[in-house]
C-alpha cells in the first residue's frame, strides 16, 4: 500500500486539499480490493483443476492433494479407454483444416467483393449477410441427415467422418468471414493494385504477391480466432461424431465427466488432467498474442 | 476499421479502356499459358471428382442429385473458362462450399420442418412398402414339409428334398426351382453326387436355400427350422395408383394417412414413411397443450438467460474495466492478465469444470449443503440450476466485456471530462452523463451480438445441466433449464422428432434475424461494408 501513497501524493497535491487525497486513497484501496477478489474468483477453478489433476485419489473435494502425482496424466497417455491425446490430435486436425479451408475461401471471396465491380455484387453481399444470420448450428437436423445420407454412398465424407465435419465448419465460417475480410481488403489502398496492373501483373499475381503479404497480420489473427472457435465447438461435433476414436476434445472430455446430472465425481482426476491438456494450448496462444487477438476480436464482432 | 478514401474508386486498368462505371470490367490480360494450364488442370480434377460422384449416385438410384451435381460442375467450368466472369471465379470455390454445407441444409431444414420426419417415420414410402412386402403369412391350407439338405462336393451348391407332413407330396429343390418327385421310402445318403447333411449342418444350408426362393405354385417355401419348412404367402400387396396397401390375410385395406398406413379401424403399420404434413409442426407449438406449456417456458427462459447474461457480463466487465483503467493501479498488468484468463479457456472446459465444482461431491456443492441444508443440490432445484448457469456464464463472459469496455473507455477523449469538470460535474454525473452514453455507442452492437450468441449457447446448458432438472409435468423432452437450441437438440436426438426440431430451429432463426436486422438499423455497418 505504500506504493499507492507515494503515487497518489502528487495527484493529491495537484488537485489540492486533504479530503480529495483521502477520497483518492480510499478509491484506490477499493479498486485493489475489487481486483484482488475478482482475481481470486477468476483463478479459483483454474487452480482447483490443476491440483485435482495431480490428486491421486480421483476425488473432487480437496484443494491441495496430499500426495501430488502425475499418475492421471500418464494414465491418459497410455490407457486406451481414455484416448485424450487422440482427441486432442483430432481436435487440432479438424480445427486446423477447417481454418485453412475457411480462411482461404473467405479471403479469395472477399478479394472479389472488394476489388471488382460486377453484376450482382451488392445482392451477393446482402445474400451472404442473410446466410450469416443462420448459423449452421441451427441447421443441425438437416446437416445431420445430409451427412447420414452422404455416408451411405461415401463413408469418408458422411456421419462420423472428420472430413464431413471439417467441411461443415469451413462452410459455417464463410458468411461472417467474407464480410470481415472484405472490410480488411477495403483498408488497403487500390493504388497498390494499380501499381501491379501497370507492371503487368495478373489478378492472381496481385492477390498473392501484393495484397496477401499486406494482410498477413490480420490473416493470422483471423486464422487463430477461427481455429479457437472451431476447437471450442461442441454441438456439431457431438451430433456428427459417433465413435469414441473420432471424438474431438470437447466431445471426449464431456464423455469423460458425463453430460448433465448432479454427480460428476467418478473420474474427476482424469477429467482434470484432460482439461489441463485441452486448455493449455489455447490459453498459451491467447496470453502470448493477447493484444493482436483482442484487436481482431473487437473489430470482428463489430463487423458481424 | 478505418475506411480509406480510395475504396470507392474503381480500378482503372489501363488496358480495359472504354468500359464505364458500374459495368463488369473483365481485366483484359495477356493470355498466359501457365494460367490457362493451371485452370484446365484444376477443372479436370474437379470434373473428375464430380463425374465419379455423379456415377456413384446414379448407381444408387439417385439420379436427381447426380444431375444437379453435373449441372453445377458445368456452370463451374463455364465460369472458369469465360473471361467475362473473371470476378466470379474468385467467389466460386466459396460459393460451392456455401451451397453444399449452408444453403442446401437450410433449404432441407425448411423441407423437413414441413414433414413428419421422426424416428418412426424416417424412410421413404418406397422403402417402407418394400419392407412391408417382405412380410409373409401362412395361408389356412398351407402345407408343412420336413426337409433334408444335400451339399455339392465343392460346398457351393445345395439341393433339398421336401416331404409333406402327411407324406402325400414330395419335391426336390435346387437353384432352378422345385420339381415333384416320388415319395422316397428312406432318404438317400447321396443325391446326384451331393452328400446328405445332418440337421446340425443344415442351418448354413437353410440360409443358402432361402436365397433360391423356392416356390410351390404361387406359394413360397420358408425354412422355419432345421427340419421344417412351410408354404407362405406375401402378406401385403401395394397398389401404386391409389397408394393403398392391402393385407391379403385379412383383406384389410390400409390407406396412407400422414405417413402411416392406417386401417379403417385405426390400426396402423410400422414403420411409417416421411410425408409432407404442412405447417402442422409450427402450429402445434402453440395449439397442442402438452407442447405449448413447456415450449413457452423454454422460450421465456431463453430470453431471460440471454438478456441476464448480457446484463451481468456487461456490468461486471465494465466495473473491472473501470478498475483497470486507472493508470495508477498497482500491478495493473498482472490484474489484467489474471482477469482475462477465464476468457482464454475453451468454453466447454470451463463449463465442465464448474459443473464438477457445483456437483454433489464438488467443493461448491458441499459448502452449499451446509448453507442450504443437506438435501440441497444445484442440479435438482430449477431456480438454483438457473442461478448456477448464469453464474458460470458470467464467469465465462465478463472478460470479453471488460476488454471491450477498456478499449472504449480509452477512446473517450479526455477533454470532454475536463469540460465536465469545469462545468462542476460530480464523478457520478460524469459516469452517467458522459462515460456510459459514449460507451454504449461503441459497445451497443457488441451487446446485441453477445445476446444473439448466448441465445444459442448450447455448450454451457448441455454440459452443465443438460437441460435438467426434468420438468415432471410434460411428455416432451423440455427440461427446466433448456434453452431453445438445446430443446431442439433434445427433440431431434433424444426423442427423435426431427421435423418438430427443424421447425423450432427456424423459429430461432426468425428471432435472431429480427434482432440482428434491428441492430443494423442502429449502425452504419451495413452501408459501410456494402460500398
Amino acid at each position: 500500500m505504500a506504493d499507492v501513497k507515494v503515487r497518489s501524493a502528487p495527484a493529491a497535491a495537484k488537485t489540492g486539499g486533504a479530503t480529495i487525497s483521502g477520497a483518492r486513497r480510499l478509491n484506490m484501496v477499493l479498486k485493489l480490493v475489487v481486483a484482488f477478489f475478482a482475481s481470486l474468483l477468476a483463478l479459483y477453478p483454474v487452480v482447483y483443476v490443476i491440483s485435482a489433476s495431480m490428486n491421486p485419489t480421483n476425488t473432487i473435494s480437496d484443494l491441495i492433494p496430499a500426495n501430488p502425482t502425475l499418475a492421471n496424466y500418464s494414465k491418459l497417455a497410455t490407457d486406451q479407454n481414455y484416448p485424450v491425446l487422440l482427441w486432442l490430435f483430432n481436435s487440432i486436425k479438424v480445427s486446423l483444416l477447417a481454418t485453412v479451408i475457411g480462411v482461404f475461401l473467405t479471403t479469395i471471396g472477399a478479394y472479389a467483393f472488394s476489388r471488382f465491380r460486377f453484376k450482382g455484387r451488392r445482392n451477393g453481399m446482402l445474400f451472404i449477410l442473410l446466410i450469416q444470420l443462420f448459423p449452421n448450428t441451427l441447421a443441425l437436423v438437416s446437416i445431420y441427415l445430409l451427412l447420414l445420407q452422404i455416408g451411405d454412398l461415401i463413408p469418408w465424407l458422411g456421419l462420423n467422418s472428420h472430413l464431413g465435419l471439417i467441411l461443415v465448419y469451413a462452410g459455417g465460417s464463410l458468411g461472417s468471414g467474407t464480410w470481415l475480410m472484405k472490410g480488411f481488403f477495403d483498408t488497403i489502398p487500390k493504388d497498390i493494385d494499380e501499381s501491379g496492373v501497370v507492371d503487368g501483373a495478373t489478378g492472381s499475381q496481385i492477390f498473392f504477391f501484393l495484397l496477401l503479404p499486406l494482410l498477413r497480420p490480420i490473416l493470422a489473427v483471423m486464422a487463430i480466432l477461427t481455429f479457437i472457435g472451431t476447437y471450442a465447438d461442441f454441438i456439431l461435433a457431438r451430433v456428427l461424431l459417433t465413435s469414441k476414436d473420432n471424438y474431438t476434445m470437447a466431445v471426449g472430455l464431456s464423455s469423460l465427466l458425463g453430460e448433465g446430472g448432479a454427480n460428476r465425481a467418478s473420474q474427476w482426476g482424469l477429467f482434470a488432467a484432460g482439461a489441463v491438456i485441452g486448455a493449455v494450448p489455447v490459453v498459451v496462444v491467447f496470453l502470448f498474442m493477447q493484444k493482436q487477438l483482442v484487436g481482431g476480436l473487437t473489430s470482428g464482432a463489430v463487423k458481424g | 476499421m478505418q475506411q480509406t478514401q480510395s475504396e470507392n474508386r474503381e480500378i482503372n486498368r489501363p488496358s480495359s479502356g472504354g468500359s464505364g462505371e458500374g459495368k463488369p470490367k473483365p481485366p483484359r490480360q495477356p493470355l498466359s499459358l501457365t494460367d490457362l494450364g493451371l485452370r484446365v488442370a484444376g477443372l479436370a480434377f474437379v470434373d473428375g471428382i464430380a463425374i465419379w460422384f455423379a456415377l456413384t449416385l446414379i448407381n444408387n438410384n439417385n439420379p436427381i442429385p447426380a444431375i444437379l451435381i453435373l449441372l453445377v460442375t458445368a456452370v463451374i467450368n463455364y465460369i472458369f473458362l469465360s473471361n467475362r466472369l473473371y470476378p466470379i471465379r474468385w467467389l466460386t470455390p466459396g460459393l460451392v462450399l456455401l451451397l453444399l454445407m449452408v444453403i442446401y441444409p437450410i433449404g432441407y431444414n425448411v423441407y423437413i420442418s414441413l414433414t413428419n420426419y421422426s424416428r418412426g417415420n424416417a424412410l421413404s414410402r418406397e422403402q417402407v412398402v418394400t419392407q412391408l412386402k417382405e412380410q409373409t403369412y401362412q395361408p389356412a391350407n398351407a402345407i408343412t414339409y420336413s426337409w433334408t439338405a444335400y451339399r455339392s462336393p465343392d460346398g457351393q451348391n445345395y439341393k433339398v428334398i421336401l416331404v409333406s407332413a402327411d407324406k402325400s407330396k414330395a419335391f426336390i429343390g435346387d437353384a432352378s426351382g422345385l420339381k415333384p418327385t416320388a415319395i422316397p421310402a428312406t432318404l438317400p445318403d447321396t443325391l446326384d453326387g451331393y452328400t446328405r447333411l445332418t440337421p446340425f449342418q443344415a442351418a448354413a444350408a437353410g440360409e443358402a436355400l432361402a436365397k433360391y426362393n423356392l416356390k410351390s405354385g404361387d406359394l413360397a417355401i420358408q425354412f422355419t427350422s432345421s427340419t421344417e419348412a412351410k408354404e407362405i404367402l406375401s402378406k401385403y400387396s401395394y397398389d401404386a395408383a391409389s397408394g393403398n396397401l392391402t393385407d391379403l390375410e385379412t383383406s384389410t385395406v390400409y390407406r396412407p394417412v400422414r405417413g402411416t398406413f392406417t386401417a379403417p379401424d385405426g390400426k396402423t403399420l410400422t414403420p411409417g414413411f416421411v410425408d409432407v404434413v404442412g405447417i402442422e409442426n409450427y402450429t402445434k407449438a402453440f395449439t397442442d397443450p402438452s407442447i405449448t406449456g413447456p415450449f413457452i417456458g423454454v422460450f421465456i427462459w431463453t430470453f431471460i438467460f440471454a438478456a441476464l447474461t448480457v446484463f451481468l457480463t456487461f456490468w461486471v466487465g465494465l466495473l473491472m474495466a473501470l478498475v483497470l483503467n486507472d493508470a495508477q493501479l498497482p500491478l495493473r498488468t498482472m490484474w489484467r492478465v489474471i482477469l482475462f484468463i477465464p476468457y482464454t479457456i475453451p468454453g466447454f472446459i470451463t463449463a465442465l469444470i464448474w459443473a464438477g465444482l457445483f456437483s454433489i461431491g464438488g467443493p461448491v456443492g458441499i459448502s452449499s449443503k451446509s448453507l442450504f441444508g443437506e438435501g440441497f443440490s444445484w442440479f435438482a432445484d430449477p431456480n438454483a440450476a438457473k442461478t448456477m448457469l448464469l453464474f458460470i456464464n458470467l464467469w465465462l463472459g465478463y472478460p470479453y466485456m471488460m476488454l471491450i469496455c477498456l478499449g472504449a473507455l480509452q477512446s473517450i477523449p479526455t477533454d470532454m471530462y475536463e469540460a465536465a469538470t469545469i462545468d462542476g460535474a460530480s464523478q457520478f454525473q460524469k459516469f452517467w452523463g458522459l462515460t456510459l452514453p459514449l460507451l454504449l455507442v461503441s459497445v451497443g452492437p457488441l451487446l446485441i451480438g453477445s445476446f444473439a450468441f448466448n441465445f444459442n449457447n448450447f455448450t454451457i446448458v448441455q454440459l452443465v445441466t443438460a437441460g435438467g432438472p426434468a420438468n415432471p409435468t410434460t411428455t416432451t423432452p423440455a427440461g427446466q433449464t433448456d434453452i431453445l437450441i438445446s430443446y431442439t437438440y433434445r427433440l431431434a436426438f433424444t426423442s427423435g422428432d426431427l421435423a418438430f426440431a427443424a421447425a423450432i430451429s427456424l423459429f430461432i432463426f426468425a428471432i435472431i434475424a429480427t434482432i440482428t436486422a434491428f441492430s443494423f438499423r442502429f449502425t452504419k455497418q451495413l452501408e459501410e461494408v456494402l460500398t
